[in-house]
């Protein structure tokens, strides 16, 4: 698929891919503090994807400067820096939901289930 | 721009009428009829245009690009509407203050009742489709409203809603229509519209538009096959029925085919659909209202019928058809509203509606049975009362029009039967309530109402003869500027007398008087006769299984998608994306690497990529062990913020690494409350399938972000990069855009940190979060909280690091920095206090009460913001200036500073507002143990 493994782009697809698989295996487990930890990793994820969206510049801060030889493209990283900041908004609230989950089921599993373990396979099982 | 104001008033008078029903319940009945008064005064400039031939047009731009404008108009057909609109509101403001019980809150009904005259007269004022749509939607809510106000009322409750579905229902439909007809003339202002109705009419889409606005208009005028919410509307209080029924909501959709008429009108698809649906609302109307033994039911089919009248009358779209069918709106208007409250008035007397028990009125109250005799001649089109003269001019057009068509004895035969049984049903109104024999078991004994409550009544009822005598006297101007309205054009001529000699019409009436009598007097085998073949057309019937059936099938799909495992969801939705992304990428045919010149990768970034990987899956592999996985992923948010310094964005490097750092405070704290292992649970086969999964994911995610990369592309940076320092005084591109260009997206960004941080607030109030007394391994906490070196330090830190924090705040305008790093900074600092001092110790010395920093963040924010607007620049224009300080030298003053100033506040409240009060959680969890005394 990457033709080009010595290349920064083919790096950052990667790390990419990387993390959306490290988020997504870890949001699908059945208790609530890993898939907090699988959504940040897939958030850090989602976050690079937009940054380089703007394409991969080296050295070229978006600063006005007589010295500039030139500026990458400000707009993904300023949509980034809100995304990152809202993120962690999102993260506090899911760990918050779970804490009160905790508090009010008495089990951490994702469902509230309190024998634990995964969801079984077979649809609609919890509905009566 | 007094049309406005009109629209307005109500809108605003609602809230008052609601709010000073708390001085008195009295008072906003006087609030309600003052408000309508100075919308009505408010029209008053108007009045002359109409008259004069002109059509005000009156603008205020909204969202130009889209050719959305708030743009109203004023011709004839609107001034008719807008001054029944008003004036019926202010005769059943009038009659609702009398009807009301005791136990009934008058500020709501008053406040829902300006609501609705507000929408209503909205619609009929629009001059832009979108516009009459939304105000159109309001209509539908505000009736909801207000007929389920008698909210503890079964009935009541199932009227609103099945008013609300059919009606919102057919505004949908109605969007569509309008969507296609603003496309076919480029405009959505209806003076284009109109004047385009040759192109509008050649339109290959022109079925599809025409079916589509015309399930609007018979939705909402009840027409068949929708009729059926009328009669159910009818549990509404009587007030309510009058205004709603008579003049306003159900004539939004007749007013709608007399906007149009211009332009849709005079096809063959026209004539078919609208003749036909309202040849058969018409007659299924005035049946069914014979047979009701509710006076408002009666009254309710009744109206039905009329509908299906005006709408028949638009339907064969002659000039002087429509000039018939405008006539009878205000005939129907008027002696429909005073029957309703006629009805209204023996309802309340009776105690019950049942005309099988309501009989013999006449000796208790005469003088209401005379002034509900001449409305029911009216309706009856008995001559010298107004509905005489619409009728007989709906009679002749009928005649005139089957004259060119084969069959043409039918649809006069159709509407003389429909006349007979309008005369049976207005005359068994007064005969079965006034006269034969007496009342059956009533629970009230029936006299006179209050003074007042006659007064709309007798207005109406005035209004009726006088129409119906004096025709040329009284409603002829408004009726021929009206009439112009509609046509867009001079009305051809056309005579209001009342005698024309003897002629089909005048014959068709006669027959439909003596055959109404005739039916009425052998009315029993025909009410034996109705009796049996009750419930075979049932609409409601219909519809509930419609209900019944859609609801089974949302239930189905919803059990199918959602089985109330997370997992299985978040399963589903991970594959769906993954599918429709693959396909949609393989349907394209596009190559997966693009022909971008790529940047050849160094050893360094190659060290890095590959640390980051084993630190990710590092994580995913310790995950069970929760506090190792945390300061893992820690290292592994310091790697991302590495790429952010490598590729040119210092901003987002320093924002990544200070939320890292509050992140994995926040996730450590919670974490306490969490059990420390999870348990290994999953099965083999589970987690072989999980690993499946996540590969895929992340190998469609790795491929999207190649191809990606690897393609060129257009930008829309060289704008942000020419004017950030001529146009936002600001070297930092990055910081420019977040407070000036796209300052306005931030200040919703900000809005939501600041939600998110009160939504906590609320999850963590009252909530009592059990802690460990000690850890996984049964060994006990650690009594000494507080290591000293690490609380001295932190201390001596604090003024360091929000001089720091003030310092990034400073520079980051034109340097890498600004209000999100600083505030995440500050936060940080200070959070360090309560890391290393205790919550008790930094509580008293600080104050946990965050609320006001995050409100005086978002404050500012939006004032600043305003503050531009004042000076006549679009929201948050920023102006910046160069000020000179001694010592210091030039420094830059820029408005935006005090906007970025407003983030800062907030994500420092914001986040403070998290964490202290998770931390208080933590602190409350021992609620018996007092911390060694560092001071």
């Amino acid at each position: 698929m990457l033709e080009e493994p010595s290349s920064m782009e083919a790096l950052i697809a990667v790390i990419i891919g990387v993390l959306t698989a490290c988020g997504v295996y870890l949001a699908l487990r059945a208790r609530t503090f890993p898939v907090v930890i699988g959504l940040t990793l897939l958030s850090y994820a989602v976050n690079l994807f937009l940054f380089v969206t703007g394409r991969l510049t080296v050295g070229q801060p978006a600063v006005i400067s007589d010295q500039a030889v030139g500026y990458t493209d400000p707009l993904p990283q300023a949509l980034v820096l809100t995304a990152i900041v809202i993120s962690f908004g999102m993260t506090a609230f899911i760990i918050m939901l779970a804490l009160k989950a905790r508090a009010e089921l008495g089990t951490d599993q994702v469902d509230g289930r309190l024998d634990g373990g995964d969801a079984p396979n077979e649809r609609g099982r919890e509905h009566g | 721009m007094n049309l406005f104001f009109v629209v307005l008033i109500p809108f605003l008078g609602a809230g008052l009428a609601a709010w000073v029903s708390r001085f008195g319940r009295l008072q906003s009945a006087w609030m309600a009829g003052g408000v309508t008064l100075v919308a009505l005064i408010a029209l008053t400039p108007s009045l002359p245009a109409p008259f004069l031939g002109e059509t005000l047009v009156q603008r205020i731009p909204w969202i130009p690009a889209l050719g959305l404008d708030l743009v109203l108009r004023l011709d004839g057909l609107g001034l008719l509407f807008a001054l029944m609109v008003l004036g019926m509101g202010l005769l059943v403001i009038l009659y609702a203050r009398y009807y009301l019980a005791e136990r009934d809150c008058m500020g709501r009904f008053y406040g829902y009742l300006l609501l609705f005259m507000g929408s209503m007269l909205g619609i009929v004022l629009s001059e832009n489709l979108i516009l009459l749509l939304m105000f159109w939607e309001l209509t539908s809510l505000s009736s909801f409203l207000l007929i389920s106000y008698w909210q503890h009322r079964e009935d009541a409750r199932t009227g609103a809603r099945m008013a609300l579905a059919v009606t919102g229902l057919g505004g949908l439909a109605m969007l569509g229509g309008f969507v296609l007809l603003g496309e076919m003339v480029g405009s959505y202002d209806l003076s284009v519209v109109l004047a385009n109705g040759e192109l509008i009419r050649s339109d290959p889409l022109y079925t599809p538009m025409l079916v589509l606005i015309l399930l609007g208009a018979f939705t909402k005028s009840a027409q068949f096959p929708f009729h059926f919410w009328l009669p159910h509307a009818m549990a509404a209080p009587t007030p309510v029925s009058a205004y709603l029924h008579s003049a306003t909501l159900v004539k939004a959709g007749v007013f709608l085919l007399a906007r149009l008429f211009p332009v849709l009108s005079g096809t063959s698809q026209w004539s078919i659909l609208v003749i036909g649906a309202g040849l058969a609302t018409l007659l299924i109307g005035a049946y069914f209202a014979l047979f009701k033994h509710d006076i408002k039911g009666l009254l309710a089919y009744s109206t039905i019928s009329h509908l299906g009248l005006i709408t028949l009358l638009f339907g064969i779209g002659t000039p002087l058809a429509a000039v018939a069918g405008v006539f009878h709106i205000i005939n129907h208007a008027t002696f429909k509203a005073s029957l309703f409250m006629a009805a209204g008035i023996i309802d309340h007397e009776c105690g019950t509606r049942d005309m099988r028990r309501i009989n013999g009125l006449w000796r208790y109250m005469p003088y209401t049975g005379t002034l509900a005799m001449v409305a029911a001649a009216a309706m009856a089109g008995v001559p010298l009362f107004n509905g005489f003269l619409s009728k007989e001019m709906f009679f002749g057009e009928t005649v005139t029009f089957s004259a060119n068509h084969t069959w043409d004895w039918l649809l006069p035969a159709a509407v003389v039967v429909a006349g007979i049984f309008a005369v049976a049903y207005s005359l068994r109104f007064i005969h079965d309530v006034f006269f034969n024999g007496d009342p059956i078991d009533l629970p009230k004994t029936p006299h006179e109402p209050p003074r007042w409550m006659k007064v709309p009544v007798e207005i109406l009822v005035a209004i009726c003869l006088l129409v119906g005598i004096l025709p040329a006297f009284t409603v002829a101007p408004l009726l021929y500027v009206a009439a112009t309205g509609v046509l867009q054009t001079a009305p051809p001529d056309y005579d209001l007398a009342i005698w024309h000699g003897v002629n089909a019409a005048l014959i068709m009436s006669v027959i439909a008087l003596i055959g109404g009598i005739l039916i009425y007097a052998g009315r029993r085998p025909l009410f034996n006769l109705a009796t049996k073949l009750e419930g075979l057309l049932d609409a409601r019937a219909v519809f509930d299984g419609l209900l019944k059936g859609l609801l089974a099938l949302a239930g189905a799909v919803t059990r199918i998608l959602d089985t109330g495992s997370l997992q299985r969801m978040l399963l589903v939705f991970i594959l769906s994306a993954l599918t429709l992304g693959t396909v949609g990428f393989l349907g394209g045919g596009a190559p997966l690497t693009g022909d971008r010149d790529l940047l050849p990768a160094d050893a360094v970034s190659l060290l890095v990529t590959i640390a980051l990987i084993i630190v990710a899956l590092w994580t995913v592999v310790l995950h069970r062990r929760r506090l190792t996985a945390l300061i893992v992923m820690g290292a592994l948010g310091l790697l991302v913020s590495l790429i952010f310094v490598k590729f040119s964005a210092p901003d987002l490097a320093l924002t990544q690494l200070s939320v890292e750092v509050v992140t994995i405070v926040l996730l450590l704290l919670a974490l306490y409350f969490l059990p420390q292992y999870s348990p290994a649970e999953s099965s083999w086969p589970r987690r072989v399938r999980d690993i499946g999964v996540a590969c895929l994911a992340g190998g469609g995610a790795a491929a999207l972000t190649w191809s990606v990369l690897t393609r060129p592309y257009e930008s829309i940076a060289d704008y942000f990069l020419e004017n950030s320092v001529p146009g936002g005084g600001g070297a930092n591109v990055v910081n420019v855009i977040l407070v000036d260009f796209r300052g306005f997206d931030t200040l919703g960004e900000i809005s939501v940190l600041a939600l998110a941080g009160l939504g906590i607030y609320a999850m963590l109030k009252d909530l009592r979060l059990p802690g460990p007394t000690c850890d996984a391994r049964g060994r006990p906490w650690n009594w000494d909280m507080h290591p000293v070196i690490m609380a001295a330090l932190t201390r001596l830190l604090l003024p360091l690091a929000l001089l720091v924090s003030a310092f990034i705040f400073l520079r980051g305008h034109n340097l890498p920095g600004g209000g999100f790093i600083a505030g995440l900074i500050t936060a940080i600092a200070l959070i360090m206090q309560y890391l290393a001092n205790g919550v008790e110790w930094t509580h008293v010395r600080m104050t946990s009460n965050l609320h006001p920093v995050i409100g005086a963040g978002l404050l500012i924010g939006l004032l600043t913001g305003l503050a531009s607007l004042v000076f006549g620049y679009p929201f948050l224009t920023s102006a910046f200036t160069h000020v000179h300080w001694p010592v210091i030298g030039d420094f830059e003053l820029a408005s935006a500073i005090a906007f970025d100033l407003g983030v800062y506040l907030v994500v420092v409240g914001a986040t403070l507002l998290i964490l202290v009060h998770l931390g208080l959680m933590h602190h409350a969890s021992h609620p018996g143990e007092q911390e060694p005394n560092h001071a």
